[in-house]
């Protein structure tokens, strides 16, 4: 029987894979790696791209990641996939859209407002209930 | 007969309304369910890479990311995550009040605060509590994705390495059981000390392209998780609060009918008798 290894790939949202490994070939940020078990100890960021993998009794699966970290130990690998793929300036315009939208929301009466006007009706109409009860208990 | 025809169509109303809240329960029931889900999805992400982060930490001794030294405390900075909705109970309001504790205690010893908000509520409560509030993000609905947060933490990690501010908190419900949940402020920068302390090893990675660049990448990685977990960890809770909430809602209006229909046949009884009484003594003068 060939040699496994463990092999989890998680994103922050979910597990993607877990289970044993005979082989993992992906694309590391300097080229195509390929990893068998008792490989030693390695940590590199890898590209978007398919992470090929071949499961216990020859299986063979493809797996997308949009980059993220591979971490390898002897008996463990780890792929910590990002969920979305991730540039320098995507984020920075994520970060600037967030903080329009805080300007935006500090000025204008923002999109609570119907919530606002429900829950006074609600008040409103609980209002309204304890007078009847009361009423009644005269 | 008056009053028994308003306490008649009282009923009818209170009746709509606990249709509406025992189906609002019931949304809550199935929505709480798949919130929980997620939570325990996200969770091996964090594990990993805390244990990944504790490696390279004890590793690599001469990079000091920022990220991991302590500072005096001019500023601090929050993220407060709440819900984007309503109607859950005291939910978001038990959040806010932990904030304002926290907020006083800083304000005593002269240091201010800067914010982040994710939600609804928090927007609007920060409009009227006032605070310099940096970025903001809603709408992010029942099924919260990372990118979702990458904006709100960019911003605050931005603040943070500029010196801004020199500690960064994240509040949110956590999402103890169905009935309990509970506001806490964890410390995302600079990382707390416990979760650096991994035990010794004598091996270390081989790093490509270099440690620094890889480290940089997984600490913002890291502390985008741990927003995103506080999210997810706050939907569930919101959808418990919510479903707790209605349940209550629901059982009040079924004893309120129970009660007003006794008081409804009260009066059509009286009518009745008053009437046979009316027609009795009219029978009797003729």
């Amino acid at each position: 029987m060939a040699m496994t290894v463990q092999l989890d790939v998680v994103s922050a949202e979910e597990r993607i894979f877990s289970g044993l490994v005979e082989s993992i070939q992906v694309t590391g940020s300097e080229g195509e790696l390929g990893i068998l078990p008792g490989h030693i100890p390695l940590l590199t960021g890898i590209k978007p791209g398919m992470v090929r993998i071949v499961k216990q009794f020859g299986e063979e699966h493809l797996i997308y990641v949009a980059g993220g970290v591979l971490e390898v130990q002897p008996h463990t690998v780890t792929v910590l996939a990002d969920v979305a793929i991730r540039a320098e300036d995507l984020d920075e315009q994520a970060a600037l859209a967030a903080q329009k939208k805080a300007q935006e929301a500090m000025q204008h009466a923002g999109a609570d407002f119907n919530y606002a006007e429900a829950a006074a009706q609600l008040a409103e109409a609980i209002a309204q209930l304890r007078l009847i009860q009361k009423l009644r208990k005269k | 007969m008056a009053g028994a025809k308003e306490i008649k169509s009282k009923i009818g109303s209170i009746n709509n309304t606990r249709k509406i809240t025992s189906a609002m329960e019931k949304v809550a029931v199935s929505k709480m369910r798949r919130a929980q889900e997620r939570v325990a999805h996200s969770r091996p992400y964090a594990e990993a890479m805390r244990k990944v982060i504790g490696n390279i930490a004890n590793g690599t001794i001469e990079y000091r990311h920022p990220y991991l030294t302590e500072r005096d405390v001019k500023s601090v900075g929050y993220i407060v995550i709440s819900t984007d909705r309503g109607l859950c109970g005291g939910l978001n309001t038990n959040e806010f009040k932990r904030v304002a504790q926290d907020l006083k205690a800083w304000k005593d010893k002269g240091v201010k605060a800067e914010f982040a908000v994710i939600g609804n509520k928090a927007t609007a409560f920060f409009k009227r509590f006032g605070g310099k509030v940096l970025a903001q993000q809603t709408g992010s609905g029942d099924t919260p994705r990372l990118a979702d947060v990458i904006g709100s933490v960019r911003v605050m990690l931005n603040a943070y390495s500029e010196g801004r501010i020199d500690r960064l908190y994240v509040v949110y419900n956590k999402f103890v059981n169905t009935m309990k949940q509970e506001p806490v402020i964890e410390q995302l920068l600079p990382l707390p000390k416990a979760e650096m302390s991994a035990r010794k090893h004598s091996w270390d990675y081989i790093y490509e392209p270099d440690p620094k660049v890889i480290l940089d990448q997984l600490l913002d990685r890291f502390i985008e998780s741990q927003v995103y977990q506080g999210v997810v960890e706050n939907a569930a809770s919101e959808q418990a609060a919510r479903m707790v909430a209605m349940k209550a809602a629901t059982d009040n209006a079924g004893s309120l009918m129970d009660e007003l229909k006794l008081v409804y046949n009260k009066a059509r009884q009286a009518a009745i008798t008053q009437e046979l009484s009316e027609i009795v003594g009219g029978a009797a003068a003729v």
